[in-house]
């Protein structure tokens, strides 16, 4: 009995140790949405570029998408910029929100740097955001065609994460019926 | 040319260190006494040789050698002198660095100044941490080497982060390494005694010393840490249950157990395992704290340097030195003298109350912190505690012990009467229901907390400045010759007990009288805040060395006098810092920063903190408190003791 105290330590360490290894794995900067797997919450956003229809939730269903939050203020935007032009011209469903800011500012950044989106909304007031659970531009979320949220990424898309978890999650979604 | 010199020199330090491991443990197993003799030359031209490496990278940096790859990384040529030196150990490899050399330095001091150790616990120490370098050192070689170069050599290096270039930051790092590190010598003691079987008196007489050295350090170190954050951060707080933070908690809470338990151990042999186990802890709980730092296992404002990779390896290094330590701890423990017995009124007792509580503390500790670790491991959600657990579990176990301080002293070794103790605690007491009724008298009903609070804090004082007081009064027949024979151990101790009943006073001041404010401001405009006035004068652009800052002047009156203030807001080129404006007086401090501008005027926070500079006096108190104990090792043991002066010099510089 005595000899098992002086044996507890170790036993405990060992505990701990298998903890911290495991918990190496993890990475703590991830914020999983609440969304995952539930539908789209529904919006109807008026147009961001002049002449538009504008975005509704209605309309991302069908196939799998990318919703991508964006706004002309958003530095780290224009680094995923030239991915979300190459993914359009590969017909790849992109949709934009213009979240927080009026929309002609930013149809006047899509007029400069190009515009990646199929469909594009406006969100002045950050409603739709709020909905979404949007914490700062950029931020994109992983559509299945029947509208459901399959990923959410907080931050601008680096090759790295294109590579590692969207393209592969992408063509999942395709194949899945 | 100077960075090769460096990877030399740490090559050569590696090969030191497996020699200082290996020749005294086997001479000691052996009776060799050459191979004993061999251990501390190795342990002495090792700290020799990582104190080269060591140089060889503060020389680079100074030199702005961006062929270093380390240097292009953390300096550029615009940052101030002071900054490219301190951006040395700025960096994970530079840390480490810096870690090992701490590490040869405590085993250079071992060797040199235990001369009166018993031989084989000497060389038995020195071999412990001779492994404990080597893992250390090998983790710089292979892993981390600060030396690699650069081909091309860019032309300008990266900033160091802004946050770090301050002054608080080029101290805090090495305190908290002189701590975290000099835990490690407690440790190969501990794991020295279990190899030889043998724990008593005598040895807690030898490591004590060695536990206040790493102890006072590392008290500076957190004080000067809270200081940091409190005006760099720009956030008015002055502990924020930061997962770092909380790192260098935890071996604080055990080393100030391991403390106590080492003093029952080294006047009644009382103790022993338990002493013995709370050594190889407290250095576990440092070496976690590195892991912490530098794994990213926790998001925190302060984890700078991340990588999990690196995380695996201290995890490793971890597991293997906490691992071999309570295996042999659960091999050889149950076989050592358990000690003398006591009385449950006894000051022994009384330190084992103080054990318990802080075990627990750290415990509790422990868990918030890791909490998020775990909680999501059993398949839970992404959860992390924030202050509120705290204030739930970590207080209502301090009040206790705080409570408790006053008694341990006044206690007598082996038994006592209730009687008799009562009659040492009135004036103490006494003077805690003095201070209660004034500030009932001053806050009125609705501050019972603080109240509380405060007249615990006037028990503390009180009791700690009785301590030598009453030595003083018994010996008054001849006052000066009682005080000059007075132990400055006893000094010490109402020094350090002194400094937590001042921590608890800014504490209760800060946390039951704190307010702030939020506003927008323009030059010209004054606002009413905590019986002050405070206007904005101006509001201007200003040029620092490597910085842009909007500075704002503000004119401050009212009933704590008028003086002016001005704050910073720097934008470098990389990111920006909140440099607050504070004015301090013992009352209380008026904390304004400066955020960004809005509708044509600027974002002003402000806060005023009661009290709040007593925290950190109180912090400062403790470890000067230490530093007194540890003048009074050094009169009575003579040679070893002076060893641990000698490595904590640093600190009175300061605490000033």
């Amino acid at each position: 009995m005595r000899r098992l105290a002086f044996i507890a330590p170790v036993a405990l360490l060992a505990l701990v140790l298998a903890g911290f290894g495991l918990g190496l794995r993890r990475d703590p900067s991830i914020l999983p949405s609440m969304l995952i797997g539930k539908p789209l919450p529904a919006f109807a956003l008026p147009a961001v570029r002049p002449g538009d229809a504008g975005l509704s939730s209605q309309a991302l269903a069908g196939r799998p998408a990318l919703l991508n939050v964006f706004a002309s203020t958003c530095g780290p935007c224009l680094i995923e910029h030239p991915l979300l032009l190459r993914l359009k011209a590969e017909g790849v469903m992109v949709a934009g929100i213009d979240w927080k800011e009026p929309g002609a500012q930013g149809a006047a950044w899509l007029a400069q740097n190009g515009d990646p989106y199929v469909l594009a909304g406006n969100d002045p007031d950050g409603r739709a955001g709020i909905d979404l659970g949007v914490s700062g531009t950029p931020e994109t979320f992983v559509l299945d065609r029947r509208g459901r949220v399959r990923y959410r990424q907080v931050g601008a898309i680096t090759p790295e994460v294109w590579r590692a978890t969207i393209q592969p999650l992408l063509a999942r979604l395709e194949a899945e019926s | 040319m100077v960075a090769e010199v460096g990877q030399f020199a740490l090559i050569l330090a590696f090969l030191l260190a497996l020699t200082q491991a290996a020749a005294p443990l086997a001479g000691a197993h052996r009776g060799d006494l050459t191979l004993m003799a061999l251990g501390r030359a190795a342990a002495l031209m090792q700290a020799g040789f990582v104190a080269l490496a060591f140089i060889c990278l503060a020389v680079s940096y100074v030199a702005c050698d961006f062929s270093v790859a380390l240097v292009a990384q953390h300096a550029n040529t615009a940052q101030p002198l002071a900054y490219r030196i301190a951006a040395s150990w700025g960096s994970h490899e530079g840390s480490m660095l810096l870690w090992a050399l701490i590490l040869a330095i405590y085993g250079g001091a071992v060797a040199r100044f235990g001369g009166t150790l018993r031989e084989t616990l000497q060389a038995r120490v020195l071999g412990v941490q001779g492994l404990v370098g080597a893992a250390f050192l090998g983790f710089l070689i292979f892993t981390s080497n600060p030396f690699l170069r650069l081909d091309p050599a860019p032309v300008e290096g990266v900033e160091l982060n802004p946050l770090l270039q301050d002054p608080g930051l080029v101290s805090h790092p090495p305190l908290l390494y002189l701590g975290y590190v000099g835990f490690s010598v407690a440790f190969a003691f501990a794991v020295a005694a279990l190899l030889e079987g043998r724990v008593d008196a005598a040895w807690a007489r030898w490591v004590r010393p060695w536990v206040l050295a790493a102890w006072i350090p590392l008290t500076c170190g957190i004080t000067l840490g809270s200081l940091w954050a409190y005006y760099e951060l720009g956030w008015g707080g002055w502990w924020f249950w930061d997962p770092v933070e909380n790192a260098s908690l935890m071996p604080w809470l055990l080393g100030t157990a391991l403390l106590h338990s080492a003093l029952v151990l080294e006047r009644r042999g009382a103790l022993p395992s338990w002493t013995i186990l709370l050594a190889i802890l407290t250095f576990s709980l440092s070496l976690v704290g590195t892991f912490l730092v530098r794994s990213g296992i926790l998001t925190s404002v302060h984890a700078f340097a991340v990588d999990p990779e690196r995380g695996i390896w201290i995890l490793g290094i971890i597991g293997l030195f906490t691992g071999a330590a309570l295996i042999l701890y659960a091999w050889r423990a149950p076989a050592l003298q358990s000690g003398a017995l006591f009385a449950p009124l006894s000051r022994e007792a009384g330190i084992t109350l103080n054990n318990l509580f802080l075990t627990v503390m750290c415990a509790v500790v422990f868990l918030g912190t890791f909490s998020p670790v775990f909680i999501e491991l059993a398949g839970g959600d992404k959860i992390s505690v924030g202050p509120p657990y705290y204030v739930r579990t970590f207080a209502p176990l301090a009040v206790p012990l705080l409570a408790l301080v006053v008694f341990g002293p006044m206690l007598n070794w082996k038994r006592d009467a209730w009687p008799a103790l009562k009659s040492r605690l009135a004036i103490p007491a006494a003077a805690a229901g003095a201070v209660a009724l004034a500030v009932l008298a001053f806050g009125g009903w609705k501050s019972l907390v603080a109240t509380a609070a405060i007249s615990l804090s006037a028990w503390l004082l009180a009791g700690s400045a009785a301590i030598p007081l009453r030595r003083w009064w018994a010996g008054r027949a001849s006052l000066g010759r009682t005080i000059r024979t007075t132990p400055p151990g006893v000094i010490g101790l109402s020094m350090a007990h002194a400094g937590l009943g001042l921590l608890l006073l800014g504490v209760a001041g800060v946390t039951a009288w704190q307010q702030d404010k939020v506003t927008t401001m323009q030059p010209g405009q004054s606002v009413a805040f905590a019986g002050r006035t405070i206007a904005l004068q101006s509001l201007e652009l200003v040029d620092g060395p490597n910085y842009q800052a909007r500075q704002a002047r503000f004119a401050v009156g009212g009933r704590f006098g008028s003086h002016e203030l001005v704050g910073e807001r720097r934008a470098y080129a990389t990111s920006q810092t909140t440099e607050a404006a504070v004015h301090v007086t013992p009352l209380g401090n008026l904390y304004v920063s400066v955020g960004d501008p809005q509708d044509g005027g600027i974002v002003v926070r402000m806060w005023s903190h009661p009290l709040i500079m007593w925290i950190w006096t109180g912090g400062f108190l403790m470890a000067a408190g230490g530093l007194v104990s540890l003048s009074d090792r050094r009169l009575r043991l003579g040679a070893p003791a002076r060893a641990p002066a000698r490595v904590s010099q640093p600190v009175p510089a300061v605490a000033e």
